[in-house]
């Protein structure tokens, strides 16, 4: 049956086993991609009665003009720029640490992934509790210390630090995960070797270790910072639904989600859709090309 | 090991991002077993003298919880299973039957795994109300049986398969659907797994998606039932810490029995990916 060229029968045969996947496909994801694209133009759109004016760039033209979008912007850019680093960072350092110790590495690797499998609005309602003024643990930790209190969630200088670490928290044991099974992939060969030419735990590490993980690094980063790009879930929890002091802590999903749920814009939240998508995939394809482009100067294995 | 200290070292920060890690955990139980009035004073004691195990108790009792429970079920093992059924077909056929179109329709469907589900929200979203699917059971769960994820990640399984195996099958008489529920199945169990374990935290922890297309208690999905539980018990931490380990609890259980088939889902779909 393999290795034959398809005829009619065959064909008929291979769309019943595909007709499920490829309907629900068509209808849920193939479907609204195009239709995401095409009310993101609408312009006078009301969903109620289903009456559309002309097809236009309106829509990107109020989100251009409209500070609550750009703050969302700023914050979105923000979070990523400081959680991503951060998270790969200490991703890496606690990956090579489970990598050397002799014992206990199972264990480690058993906490380290426990947030991974934890609801993110569940945990996200305990952080809440951990920042308040009033009782919360920050602040009885931070009394110990003699520090005074800070209120984590209602300081506008403060609140978007607190999604930040919240967010690092969430998603460092995936990372960790992803730099292990790359230090398994890694041939102990080129270490050994390196050590007997004489070279020091850091020279191995910058120059057989750390080349070799770019390719799962790469990985991370683009990961970490699409998760992060597409924070909702952390945001909603920890300020129960509203988006920070002051909307200190609006970002882009947040505001997708306030206009197309809350205010009813379906056509400036499609639009907003888009531009988050445009921003992710421009993200993905400039770190993939940089990846490729590498490999071939590494001469491409 | 030849460096004790590096290693004593390693063990030490290890052990501190351990903690960090565990910590709102503790703090979370810790919280779910005081007396309701203490947590919001400075003079709440880290272990109160009598555990208030009842929190636990009160909150079955309170908010339509078992529900929400029971919903979270049900979407979950729904999703999870109707999206292993349209996949594993879809895969068998990709890679042991032959059609037209084969490989562009391959291609789009792997294009299509970059698609982030939140651009598909407010369309879905539309379709989902011509349907009158918003607040029914069918709009949790039928816009996500169709995952090109789990198809490429049951595609790269099946393609490593031997095509003498199947021809074997084939001589001996059995159909494709004999072949593919009692030999390619089973063989693969371990990555059919390890994709349904992933599916199954997906949907258990679902946020957005329920939040916005149920409104009604009777529907609502743990994670929505917890933020309405939020504004129903004002301050009440322990009941509400009590609420969010119900929450949690589940999937760390599961979690620790098939640890290997996670990380194994986790490597393998983002490793060749």
């Amino acid at each position: 049956m393999l290795n034959q060229t398809p005829t009619a029968k065959s064909t008929l045969k291979a769309l019943l086993y595909l007709a499920p996947l490829l309907v629900l496909t068509a209808v849920f994801i193939l479907w609204p991609l195009l239709n995401a694209f095409l009310i993101s133009l609408y312009t006078k759109y009301n969903y109620y009665t289903g009456h559309v004016g002309a097809l236009g760039w309106a829509n990107f033209g109020y989100l251009w003009h409209d500070p609550a979008f750009h703050l969302a912007t700023r914050n979105t850019l923000l979070l990523v720029l400081i959680a991503m680093p951060v998270s790969v960072a200490l991703a890496l350092a606690i990956a090579l640490g489970i990598n050397q110790i002799p014992r206990l590495a199972g264990f480690f690797q058993t906490v380290y992934f426990l947030p991974f499998v934890t609801s993110t609005v569940a945990i996200g309602l305990v952080w809440n509790w951990i920042f308040r003024l009033d009782g919360g643990l920050l602040n009885r930790l931070l009394s110990l210390l003699h520090i005074p209190a800070i209120d984590w969630l209602n300081d506008p200088h403060y609140s978007l630090g607190a999604l930040i670490l919240v967010c690092i928290w969430q998603g460092l044991g995936f990372n960790i995960i992803l730099f292990l099974a790359g230090l398994n992939h890694i041939d102990h060969r080129f270490a050994r070797a390196a050590k007997l030419d004489g070279a020091s735990d850091w020279q191995r590490f910058t120059n057989v270790t750390w080349p070799l993980l770019m390719p799962i690094t790469i990985l991370v980063i683009v990961n970490t910072s699409i998760t992060n790009f597409k924070v909702f879930d952390q945001v909603y929890a920890l300020f129960h639904g509203a988006a920070g002091p002051g909307d200190a802590d609006l970002t882009l999903m947040v505001y997708l989600y306030q206009k197309f749920y809350v205010e009813n814009q379906m056509a400036v939240a499609a639009a907003c859709g888009v531009v988050l998508f445009l921003c992710v995939s421009a993200l993905t394809l400039i770190t993939v090309g940089y990846f490729h482009h590498r490999q071939r100067q590494l001469g491409g294995r | 090991m030849a460096h004790p200290i590096r290693t004593t070292l390693w063990y030490l920060l290890l052990t501190a991002g351990a903690i960090l890690t565990l910590l709102p955990f503790g703090w979370m139980v810790l919280t779910s077993l005081q007396p309701a009035a203490t947590t919001l004073t400075a003079t709440m004691t880290w272990l109160p003298k009598s555990l208030q195990w009842l929190n636990y108790w009160h909150v079955w009792q309170a908010a339509p919880f078992a529900r929400y429970c029971l919903n979270s079920l049900l979407v979950t093992v729904a999703t999870t299973a109707g999206e292993l059924f349209t996949s594993l077909l879809a895969a068998f056929a990709f890679t042991h039957l032959r059609f037209y179109g084969q490989r562009w329709l391959f291609a789009l469907m792997v294009a299509l795994m970059l698609v982030p589900s939140e651009l598909l929200l407010i369309p879905n979203f539309i379709t989902l109300a011509h349907l009158h699917w918003v607040n029914t059971y069918a709009g949790l769960i039928v816009p996500w049986l169709a995952s090109p994820f789990m198809l490429v990640a049951l595609h790269q399984a099946f393609k490593a398969q031997p095509q003498t195996l199947y021809l074997a099958a084939r001589l001996d008489g059995a159909s494709d659907w004999q072949y593919l529920w009692h030999v390619l199945v089973p063989i693969n169990r371990p990555i059919i797994t390890a994709v349904a374990l992933l599916q199954v935290i997906g949907s258990w922890n679902a946020f957005m998606w329920p939040l916005i297309v149920t409104n009604a208690d009777a529907l609502r999905t743990l994670p929505v039932g917890l933020m309405t539980f939020t504004s129903d018990q004002g301050t009440n931490y322990p009941l509400l810490m009590a609420a969010s380990v119900c929450v949690i609890l589940p999937l760390f259980i599961l979690y620790l029995a098939c640890q290997k088939y996670l990380i194994l889902g986790v490597t393998a779909s983002r490793l060749k990916g």
